[in-house]
């Protein structure tokens, strides 16, 4: 089980990546950074990092504004 | 006119100034949050601040941004600089007036402790965290995340994750505008977690603990 934002949960499964993750949670907004386990993913590796069972995951949307 | 940093400094909790004073802070952008971010951590005693923008002052930035009439058609980091050293002649300044992209976060702001991001667009707040996170996995960043509109204070919040905090309400967009009170906030959030993280790490106790009213 993979805990979202510390809210939400989806199954886990074997190999999966941060991308598959992302587009279990419909999240199709580039304009995110995510951590798994407090690590920050670069966006380059979120099709090859494959997240481990349990994991917390954490998915910031950036709002433009400064 | 000339102060020495104990005057100036006089208010600062004690063991806080030398600590800011040995401390160096990147501030990516200055606009409405670095310019205010520059001014609080200037009035705690920082040491060090290396401003990056590449932006000239308009009459539209004076509605939030640390900036003065005759400021305008200044660079903003010249006339930031100009305004910090008003309040502390001391302090050091390395001025970078570019725009850059992610492979030039390392090279310019590797001198600094902390970096504290205050761009405007999202896509630019997306590179300067993942390329500093990547160059820098043990040093703090402080991103400014949703301060458009006025009001909704309460919606602001610090919310951290490993070496990344996300200071703001983290949805509101520029479409709601940006106002002066509420960009301050934030800015002075992210300036005042800053000053946190320093004095932690110089062992000075930053836990306050509300008394029992009953």
């Amino acid at each position: 089980m993979l805990t979202i934002n510390n809210r939400d949960k989806i199954e886990w499964q074997p190999g999966m990546t941060v991308s598959d993750v992302l587009n279990k949670m419909g999240y199709n907004y580039s304009l995110i950074t995510v951590t798994v386990n407090g690590v920050l993913i670069l966006e380059e590796d979120y099709d090859t990092y494959e997240v481990e069972d349990n994991a917390q995951i954490s998915v910031f949307h950036l709002a433009h504004g400064g | 006119m000339e102060l020495g940093k104990d005057l100036i400094f006089a208010r600062n909790v004690e063991g806080l100034t030398a600590l800011m004073q040995n401390a160096v802070v990147g501030i990516a952008g200055c606009g409405g949050l670095g310019s205010n971010i520059a001014v609080a951590l200037t009035r705690a005693g920082i040491g060090k601040l290396i401003l990056l923008d590449f932006d000239i002052i308009e009459p539209s930035n004076l509605n939030r941004q640390y900036f003065f009439l005759n400021d305008v058609g200044k660079l903003k980091v010249d006339a930031l600089s100009k305004h910090l050293k008003n309040i502390n002649s001391e302090i050091i300044i390395e001025k970078q007036i570019k725009q850059i992209d992610k492979e030039d976060t390392e090279k310019i702001f590797y001198p600094a402790d902390i970096l504290i991001e205050a761009f405007d667009r999202a896509e630019s707040k997306k590179f300067l965290i993942e390329s500093w996170v990547k160059a820098f996995p043990d040093k703090p960043v402080i991103v400014g995340n949703g301060l458009s509109g006025f009001g909704n204070t309460d919606l602001l919040k610090v919310q951290k994750v490993g070496n990344i905090y996300f200071c703001g309400d983290g949805f509101t967009n520029m479409d709601l505008g940006l106002t002066s009170a509420r960009v301050a906030i934030v800015a002075n959030m992210q300036a005042n977690l800053a000053i946190e993280i320093i004095a932690k790490k110089g062992g000075l106790n930053a836990d306050y603990k509300q008394p029992r009213q009953d």
